[in-house]
């Protein structure tokens, strides 16, 4: 019975409580796609394994690692796998259409990589052909690629015009797998290089070592960087994580940003929907003075009043949420080269609840405040 | 004063030296002073008096929705001014059905919702609460009424609504603030004879503050307040 009147209550201004819930909607529509974008950031992390290493150039990512080293990391205690690539940058017809491109050691590196699925045929041919490279899914959906295809990327560190034939195209084991990234031979790369720029053949960007067990990362990391102390090309070895958390830290203050506008939007829906319900208990106030002289207390009067705002918040709390995913599929499809994926978490999902509750007890913390305490003698002269 | 209004029944309100006033600013208004009288189990008692006699204040504090200054309230043997407001929540729930000048009835809830409300703090079950809706409707003549919001209804009909609700819990006492205030002569005529029938039937106990001189002729007794001081 008191539910039945909450919920009559709510909606007794219908035209207030659709523009209140309208509000909310949009606030946690807002909320919901800025954590998704929030949550992007630390994609590369996420998806990082604990077992996976990489080593780069001491200086920084721009310098290159002699391909020599392969042999004698493989041969540190711990070390699983070791696979290698660079970094290739290249422009598919314009700058427009960018995606990552890099060049691997295509056996090992889908073998560190197993969260990349191709076909055994598949992946036969990519690893026996030097001019073979393969993409995601959703790279080759976009510019219409089959297996087959010759593609031609414009080179830009490594400069020239690069034609590929398409070997495969990858489908993530997971849902948040990035599925538009570009993989060719290091091989080519490298032959290229030596006829043409022989001083930059055999130099690899970064090593990923695989380890036997995630406990051994650490262990592993100091090994390797011992092993080139004093080189010409001193190493730094990080787990991928760690790799990654730098890329995230380099634009921190983006993120920051981001994560500040998200709960500045939440903030404001608040103090409306607090206005609103303040309107609302204001107007009720004789009525909640009238339930307590038939006996009613306190508590039930701040039932009534936060029931009423933590429905209204909560039903546009969900139709944000419900909104959210196809908002980003729609920001997935149009912006598919800066999100390879927008993936709206259940953590995301969550917290858009999270919030809508906040809003909804929080605006009526005032309102159930004033109808719990003011005196009923007070509020039954707000009649008439 | 006592064994007049009791004429050898038993006193269900007892009031002793009560005095009440108001803080408006700086300034101390006093609003009752001294006022002591005893009320009979099923009487019909008027409160007349100017505006700011303080009759609606000596109805509150009976009604124990006020607190007085000083002075004693014993309600049914039970003095009502010691109570906490929790306590006197509890007790206004089982012991007095109010009456509004404006009906005060919940707009977004049916007549049957809306005399339900009182019953929803007794621990009684659906069914019960039910039947026990659906009499006291039938009481005041609107059994078919119960599904019509207060919107829907007459003045007249809304009050009667408000009634049913005052006496969904049985309550010893009933307490109304100028019932007829609001209504034409025909529809307050209709709402005294059933307040009326309330005393006579039900043996209910009511106390009404009221300006209409018609009305308080339906009252066994009538008391006059004068500048917070009880003059008859």
């Amino acid at each position: 019975m008191l539910f039945k009147l909450i919920i009559r209550n709510a909606f007794r201004h219908k035209l207030r409580s659709l523009l209140t819930i309208l509000g909310v909607a949009i606030a946690i529509l807002a909320f919901g796609l800025l954590r998704t974008l929030v949550g992007l950031w630390y994609l590369g992390v996420e998806q990082s394994s604990a077992t996976r290493l990489v080593t780069r150039n001491a200086i920084s990512l721009v310098f290159p690692l002699p391909i020599s080293y392969k042999d004698r990391i493989r041969q540190i205690e711990g070390v699983k796998l070791i696979s290698y690539g660079n970094w290739f940058g290249g422009i598919y017809i314009n700058e427009k259409n960018f995606f990552p491109n890099f060049a691997v050691e295509p056996q090992s590196y889908l073998e560190l990589y197993p969260e990349f699925v191709l076909t055994p045929e598949q992946k036969n041919a990519f690893i026996h052909d030097q001019r073979g490279a393969v993409a995601g899914r959703k790279l080759a959906e976009k510019y219409g690629w089959k297996v087959g295809d010759t593609i031609t990327l414009k080179g830009t560190i490594f400069p020239g015009q690069w034609t590929f034939v398409l070997r495969g195209i990858y489908r993530g084991a997971q849902k948040n797998t990035d599925e538009t990234q570009f993989f060719f031979n290091w091989k080519y790369l490298n032959e290229t290089m030596k006829r043409t720029v022989p001083r930059r053949a055999d130099q690899a960007g970064f090593y990923m070592i695989g380890v036997q067990k995630p406990e051994l990362a650490a262990q592993v990391a100091q090994a390797v960087d011992a092993t080139f102390k004093n080189s010409l090309a001193e190493t730094l070895t990080e787990t991928e994580r760690a790799f990654q958390l730098g890329f995230v830290s380099m634009t921190e203050a983006i993120l920051i940003a981001i994560e500040i506008v998200s709960y500045v939007v939440i903030v404001i829906i608040m103090v409306v929907a607090a206005n609103t319900m303040a309107m609302t208990a204001r107007e009720r106030i004789a009525e909640y003075a009238t339930m307590k002289t038939l006996g009613f207390g306190a508590r039930h009067i701040a039932g009534v009043i936060f029931g009423e705002s933590v429905v209204i918040a909560l039903i546009g709390g969900v139709i944000g949420i419900i909104l959210t995913f196809p908002a980003a599929h729609g920001i997935q499809e149009q912006l598919s080269q800066f999100f390879p994926v927008f993936h709206v978490s259940s953590m995301t999902v969550y917290l858009d609840l999270a919030a809508s509750l906040g809003v909804g007890i929080t605006a009526s913390i005032f309102p159930a405040w004033r109808g719990a305490t003011i005196p009923i003698a007070d509020g039954l002269r707000r009649i008439g | 004063m006592r064994s007049e209004a009791a004429e050898g029944r038993t006193v269900i309100v007892s009031i002793e030296g009560l005095s009440k006033s108001y803080r408006r600013g700086n300034q101390i208004i006093p609003v009752l002073q001294d006022v002591s009288f005893t009320i009979a189990e099923g009487e019909f008692l008027a409160l007349m008096g100017p505006s700011g006699s303080g009759k609606s204040t000596l109805l509150n504090l009976i009604a124990g929705i006020d607190k007085v200054d000083t002075g004693s309230i014993l309600v049914g043997g039970a003095d009502i001014t010691s109570l906490s407001e929790a306590e006197l929540a509890s007790w206004r729930a089982i012991h007095v059905g109010f009456i509004f000048q404006f009906y005060n009835l919940m707009p977004v809830l049916t007549a049957f919702e809306n005399v339900e409300l009182p019953l929803l703090l007794t621990g009684l079950g659906r069914k019960e609460r039910r039947e026990h809706v659906e009499m006291v409707l039938n009481v005041v003549g609107l059994a078919d009424r119960m599904d019509h919001y207060p919107s829907q209804l007459s003045g007249g009909q809304q009050q009667r609504v408000a009634i049913a609700r005052a006496i969904v819990t049985d309550p010893e006492i009933l307490v109304a603030d100028e019932p007829t205030g609001d209504l034409d002569r025909a529809s307050a005529e209709d709402v005294l004879t059933l307040m009326d029938n309330l005393v006579h039937e039900f043996g209910k106990t009511i106390i009404m503050v009221t300006h209409d001189p018609r009305a308080a002729e339906k009252a066994h007794l009538i008391r006059h307040l004068e500048k917070g001081f009880l003059s008859q």
